[in-house]
């Protein structure tokens, strides 16, 4: 699909572009052009109830984007997908649980915060909680790939996929001793109150706590990635390992550093998890670690801003699917999604990795 | 070297001291039946996960159960095993260990009786292998009204039974009667219309669909009925949903392990508190673990129980509670007197068949003393078992959270209805 001459004018080079598109293309367009009208005579219906629901999408997609996110680093730079991620992400949470408590290996280090001392206290908590699991899991994720995946670099590729698979059994495991198979409780440090003053859409202090730390995070990875030195490194060892070693970059620490970033993002994402829903259990990271997993699919895989375009897609079509399909079809809608965009763009919605990291396809 | 000859010791000492006991308990237990015969009793609970404060204690009240008896029926020494049908990965039950116990149980000749399982689901997978091999079953918990009676799916109950004769047994008041409670507590707090939820399973849905039975007999609006991903992150956007329907109470037919806290806190963010929407749930998550993992927004659920709590529970029963609470130290749960009821029911027939066969009873003489129990004076009262092997009580309980706790709101008797 090219866009045609220089001299033409933007709605040529769409006729253009449709006149050479295939009939799937256009199929796919049509689907997709139905389901958006059909979400907007809602929208117009029923505002405050489609508002809601968007609200809802839009969170719980944050969280779904940042652990997706942690799975298309990775699988930009070595191609591999990191299965431990996803539980990666459940430890997160339990670290966070943990610090909360005040209490680790029987040792009492404070009081435990439950929420009711205050909000100095409460916002202290949170930041902590948040510091202590991304440093915690950065560090996780880097001590894995020392493991489990570097001395299999050179190795075929389905060797690492099953290391991987196992350093997900071993992290799970490892939650199961630590906190046992029942759901454990987040303290409610963050109100559940309506921030807006109607009563019609819900926007609650919680919302606004995921989109204020998804958001920066985002900027952040995003900043660090195009404009950093080490940035730099990554995209080049992205492309090409071996280029970029004669070129003097040190692979290894590249690798490192990505699991290093993929880690704190799950730690980040798995204390958000819990505060936000108030409610960690030890399999969380395979149910999550799915959706994510097919978030960043969805949007390309390998692809930054796919990984986020698709953790929020999902997150709005499962509440989409929840108010007007009916909840025990949402993760069939999901998932049906997923297949249709595999279908007509087989490489995700954004493209795969080469898209964005300057190589071409 | 040296360390593998420590291990070898060790073992040897272990396995001779464990000879040693095998000697003492024959010695005892053949005193006067000439030759040590015993029979085996087998339970199956599901002794990880959430609900495991509570299997203890069943377990701990079925060995009460065999120690009151010395250890023997009719002079047969009793063995009894405790299976797990949990998984540590699952974190409740799994219906691949299910199967697999009822396989061991069902090849091992010396086993005569089987106490369990806990869960519906359970159930039914092993109630067709035990069925087949005619081994009798007294569950102290299984409330899916579809494994006895008709009322679940079109093919139920005949479907577990593949020798067309029964087999299977339980002590609790089943869903039928379950679901006419719940129907009747929101018809006393005055609700007309309901919304509800089930988690998909066995059991779950099966009750589900009995309460709708039971509250569109009544009169009480259904809004809507969905069945929820026990394993989901939250269900903000359902309960919002269901918040638009603008419900009086919301119904849930589910366990304590799929997300049943994570339904109830929900639920009230939605803007549907407790004291103006009501919750009702079932015996599937009267479980004190509900409490810490929901916190306050478990404060006014109401909790309907096949049974009676320990409180109100017979004259046999509050001497069972103090023996219990003088023998054991964990605090005593809801389904404990049930698994307590189903060992003496099952030790009962036990008893009843070996005397007359003068020695270690048929399997199926077993199961036909269990369909016999007639009138059992035991800690839930006096009662029948019918021809499909359903308890003749219909007295149900209601508790509500108050303060943090569980506590008896109301008794229901679903005769009067």
């Amino acid at each position: 699909m090219t866009t045609g001459g220089v001299a033409k004018s933007r709605s040529e080079a769409l006729l253009e572009s449709v006149r050479n598109s295939g009939w799937d293309t256009r199929i796919a367009v049509v689907i997709a052009a139905v389901v958006v009208v059909l979400l907007l005579v809602q929208a117009v219906q029923e505002p405050a109830q489609f508002a809601s629901q968007l609200v809802i999408g839009i969170t719980n997609g944050a969280i779904i984007a940042l652990i997706a996110l942690g799975y298309t680093l990775v699988y930009g730079i070595i191609e591999l997908i990191n299965f431990a991620h996803g539980d990666n992400f459940m430890i997160g949470s339990f670290v966070g649980i943990t610090v909360l408590s005040g209490t680790f290996l029987g040792l009492d280090f404070f009081a435990p915060i439950t929420g009711s001392g205050g909000v100095l206290i409460n916002i202290f908590g949170v930041l902590f909680a948040l510091v202590v699991a991304m440093a915690a899991c950065g560090l996780i994720g880097v001590g894995i790939e020392r493991v489990a995946y570097k001395p299999l670099r050179n190795s075929p590729r389905l060797a690492v996929l099953i290391t991987a698979i196992g350093m997900s059994f071993i992290l799970q495991n490892i939650g199961l001793i630590w906190k046992g198979p029942a759901q454990v409780p987040f303290p409610e440090l963050i109100s559940s109150a309506n921030i807006l003053p109607s009563e019609a859409v819900i926007f609650r202090w919680k919302d606004l706590f995921v989109i204020a730390v998804t958001v920066p995070l985002l900027v952040g990875l995003s900043y660090f990635i195009s404009s950093t030195r080490q940035g730099k490194a990554m995209r080049a060892v992205a492309q090409d390992k071996e280029a970029a070693s004669m070129m003097g970059i040190n692979v290894n620490r590249t690798i490192s550093i990505t699991f290093l970033l993929g880690g704190i993002l799950a730690g980040a994402s798995g204390v958000m998890y819990g505060l936000f829903n108030g409610i960690s259990v030890f399999n969380v990271g395979f149910t999550q670690g799915l959706f994510a997993f097919t978030a960043a699919v969805l949007g390309g895989i390998g692809n930054l801003s796919g990984a986020v375009v698709g953790g929020f897609l999902i997150g709005i079509i499962g509440s989409m699917a929840d108010q007007y399909i009916g909840v025990r079809w949402t993760s069939i809608v999901i998932f049906a999604v997923l297949i249709l965009v595999l279908v007509f763009r087989p490489r995700g919605l954004l493209g795969d990795r080469s898209a964005v990291q300057g190589g071409g396809e | 070297m040296r360390k593998a000859r420590r291990v070898t010791t060790l073992v040897l000492a272990g396995l001779l001291a464990a000879l040693l006991m095998v000697g003492c308990g024959g010695a005892s237990g053949g005193g006067d039946s000439g030759g040590g015969e015993s029979i085996k009793i087998v339970s199956d609970l599901p002794l990880q996960g959430a609900n495991r404060a509570q299997t203890t204690t069943m377990v701990n009240a079925i060995e009460l159960a065999i120690e009151e008896r010395d250890g023997e029926v009719a002079g047969l020494q009793i063995d009894y095993e405790s299976l797990d049908d949990a998984t540590a990965q699952a974190g409740q039950w799994d219906p691949a260990k299910c199967a697999e116990n009822a396989q061991a149980a069902a090849q091992d000749e010396a086993v005569v009786g089987w106490i369990g399982p806990f869960n519906s689901g359970c159930a039914a997978t092993q109630i067709p292998t035990l069925n087949e091999a005619g081994l009798a079953m007294v569950s102290p918990a299984n409330t899916y009204i579809g494994l006895t009676k008709p009322g679940g799916e079109p093919d139920e109950p005949d479907k577990y039974y593949p020798t067309g004769e029964r087999n299977y047994a339980r002590v609790i008041v089943a869903d039928d009667k379950q679901g006419q409670a719940g129907a009747a507590l929101m018809q006393e707090e005055g609700v007309e219309s309901v919304y509800i939820l089930d988690d998909k399973e066995t059991y779950g849905k099966g009750l589900a669909d009995q309460f709708q039975e039971a509250a569109e007999e009544q009169d009480i609006e259904v809004l809507g009925r969905e069945g929820i991903d026990g394993s989901a992150s939250n269900y903000r956007s359902l309960m919002n949903k269901v918040a638009q329907a603008e419900p009086d109470a919301v119904y849930f037919g589910g366990i304590i392990e799929n997300n049943a806290a994570q339904l109830i806190k929900d639920k009230v963010g939605a803007g549907m508190p407790n004291d103006e929407v009501l919750f009702v749930g079932p015996d599937g998550i009267f479980v004190d673990e509900i409490l810490s993992q929901a916190g306050d927004a478990a404060e006014g659920i109401y909790v309907t129980f096949g049974g009676l709590p320990e409180s109100e529970l017979s004259a046999e029963g509050q001497e069972f509670v103090e023996t219990y609470e003088s023998t054991y130290d964990d605090e005593i749960q809801p389904y404990t007197a049930y698994a307590y009821e189903a060992a003496n029911v099952m030790l009962d027939a036990i008893e009843r068949a070996a005397e007359e066969a003068g020695g270690v009873p048929e399997r199926q003489a077993v199961i036909d003393e269990v369909f016999a129990t007639e009138d059992f004076e035991g800690v839930l009262g006096t009662w029948s078992f019918d021809e499909e092997g359903d308890t003749s009580l219909t007295e149900l309980s209601v508790q509500t959270v108050d303060g943090g706790e569980f506590t008896l709101d109301r008794i229901v008797d679903v005769a009067d209805l």
